[in-house]
């Protein structure tokens, strides 16, 4: 090893990057406390806090019942959302998959509609996470099967937007065939996606199954990693590719689906977010992965103050401020790509 | 015997792309496959691979079959550079590289410093450091092409594949290129380069390996293997004099 290599490799050091997810996970946290102090009832930071921790009096109900969920939720949203877009950008080689594009958030939320107003969700509270995931696998699968026979970045997107649409479609049809006299109101709920009056509940079915969903999604880094150099050099390296991608598609299908089961179909975080952090961690999908997941957190969470400090009265929906963020941030993006050579 | 085929044939659908071939790669040695388009070169290559199974015959590497290969020790004992490779993230020049070493690394965690040192190596080896810490899209396509070449050598294997690596390299990468190959063969690695010119191929290979229509029309040193007759048989060329020197064929 002569004197310029040692120097070389000592100069190299992981601190930027750890620099950066210190700082992402203190945005996170931040966000997220910042969500749960902000609301209608006027309580104090302390009375919130220590409702918290004790549950006593109607701080501690408001606490737990009320900003406990909104804000973690808003937590467990953006980092599945994230994670699942890094992964399928890593899968698919292509910077514009992600989980509302390619029209996995309208499948889950076809999925929840489906569960919710058939009277499936009285037989067992968790049919609503368990069709939302069952949608979300059937567009990742049929997407992946696209793929494989060969289809490029742009079919991708095309095969998504059908895929969103005709999950739209059906849920709009389930929506106006249920006995709910609300269901019309509701539906927008779901097609834009909301974190308005969700409960402790939705938070116990969504933080195990989304931290399933990442924790598969994050052992797929490396193989992921091996597929920059294409399917074939990856599986010269030694990378199992039918395990890779049941583990992309299994572990989008979990955290998109329980995300949207408790939010509705937000779009487009997980576009933006992996492609903010690029510059910052690297084009690497491992770099990417849990990154996203902490950015998404920090993100969502962020989105979900804003909406409520523009409008207190809570007629904003998430989804409609992602949307507003992300589409334009799409367009950029694909007129980004072509002029590429 | 790095790498011996014995009788393999292999079929897509109802065409053969493989007939009934027996070769072997030895150790130390540069063998060039060649033949036109269609011939069979690449499937051979992957089916050293084990990435395209035989209908028939068998293929050992290191003398062992290939079926009773692990996948991870498969992946040590062989790298493969696929034809017209390309990084498709711009990832950093060094951690491209570093990719090579995946058949090496723990389950989980960063690159140790033996997986950097050989990373480092190996671009060294492929006149690559000065963009060790770029990015591929900031490269040219020679540059590319280098790096590339050195993430195949960084895993260290015991058998080299190059599917086409000359494609697309000037004549003065095309050297160099031949000449890492050479150098990785007196290292005791089995190299085997598929290559489309003939020229290339008949100064730089100690052996040479024409296949034509899936079969093994010819295996030897390269003034056998490229005699004039077989020459005419699989390429319908023949050798044209000619004043520079430059080994010129002309279509039959």
């Amino acid at each position: 090893m002569d004197a310029t290599t040692v120097s070389y490799l000592q100069t190299q050091s992981l601190g930027h990057r750890t620099r950066w997810l210190i700082a992402l996970s203190g945005a996170a946290l931040m966000f997220g406390l910042w969500s749960f102090l902000l609301g209608s009832a006027d309580y104090s930071a302390h009375e919130l806090l220590t409702g918290l921790v004790t549950g006593k009096g109607a701080a501690g109900i408001i606490a737990q019942e009320i900003r406990l969920p909104r804000a973690a939720l808003a937590l467990i949203v953006g980092a599945a959302l994230a994670g699942s877009g890094a992964a399928l950008q890593g899968l698919f080689v292509n910077p514009l998959a992600e989980p509302g594009v390619t029209g996995v958030t309208s499948c889950a939320g076809l999925g929840a509609v489906v569960a919710m107003y058939f009277g499936l969700v009285t037989l067992h509270p968790l049919t609503l996470p368990v069709f939302a995931i069952a949608g979300a696998l059937i567009a990742a699968a049929i997407l992946y099967a696209l793929s494989k026979s060969g289809a490029g970045a742009v079919s991708l997107v095309l095969a998504g937007v059908a895929i969103g649409s005709f999950a739209t479609a059906l849920t709009a049809l389930a929506l106006s065939f249920s006995a709910n006299p609300y269901a019309m109101s509701e539906m927008v709920l779901w097609m834009m996606g909301s974190l308005k009056d969700r409960t402790l509940n939705d938070l116990a079915f969504a933080l195990p199954l989304t931290a399933v969903g990442l924790a598969l999604l994050s052992s797929t880094g490396r193989g992921l990693d091996a597929l920059t150099l294409g399917d074939e050099a990856a599986r010269s390296l030694g990378v199992n590719l039918t395990s890779l991608r049941a583990r992309v598609v299994l572990g989008v299908a979990l955290a998109t689906g329980a995300a949207t089961a408790a939010a509705g179909a937000v779009s487009f975080v997980g576009l933006v977010v992996p492609h903010l952090l690029r510059p910052l961690f690297g084009h690497q999908p491992s770099r990417l992965i849990v990154p996203s997941m902490l950015g998404g957190a920090a993100m969502v969470a962020a989105a979900d103050v804003a909406l409520r400090l523009i409008a207190p009265d809570g007629q904003l929906l998430l989804g409609v401020v992602t949307a507003m963020l992300g589409a334009p941030f799409f367009l950029w993006l694909i007129l980004k790509l072509r002029r590429q050579p | 015997m790095s790498v011996s085929f014995e009788q393999v044939s292999v079929s897509f659908g109802a065409r053969a792309a493989l007939t009934q071939v027996s070769a072997t790669l030895e150790q130390g040695t540069v063998t060039g496959i060649i033949g036109p388009n269609g011939a069979g070169k690449t499937t051979l290559l992957r089916t050293a691979l084990g990435l395209q199974p035989v209908s028939y015959g068998t293929v050992r590497v290191l003398d062992k079959p290939l079926s009773e290969w692990p996948r991870d020790a498969l992946a040590r004992a062989m790298a493969y550079l696929p034809q017209g490779g390309e990084a498709r993230w711009p990832m950093r020049v060094e951690d491209l590289v570093l990719l090579g070493r995946l058949p090496h690394r723990a389950a989980f965690g960063p690159p140790d410093l033996k997986d950097r040192m050989a990373a480092l190596d190996a671009l060294a080896r492929c006149d690559a450091t000065p963009f060790a810490n770029r990015r591929m899209d900031e490269l040219s396509a020679g540059e590319r092409a280098r790096v590339l070449f050195a993430r195949a050598l960084a895993t260290g294997a015991a058998v080299l594949l190059a599917d086409e690596p000359a494609a697309y390299l000037d004549p003065s990468h095309q050297l160099r290129l031949m000449e890492l190959l050479r150098e990785e063969a007196r290292r005791g690695t089995a190299v085997a380069v598929t290559l489309h010119d003939l020229s290339l191929a008949a100064r730089h290979c100690d052996r040479i390996l024409v296949l034509h229509d899936g079969r093994l029309v010819a295996d030897g040193p390269p003034a056998e293997a490229l005699a004039d007759a077989t020459l005419a048989r699989v390429f319908q060329i023949a050798r044209s004099p000619d004043s520079l020197g430059l080994g010129a064929f002309r279509r039959l």
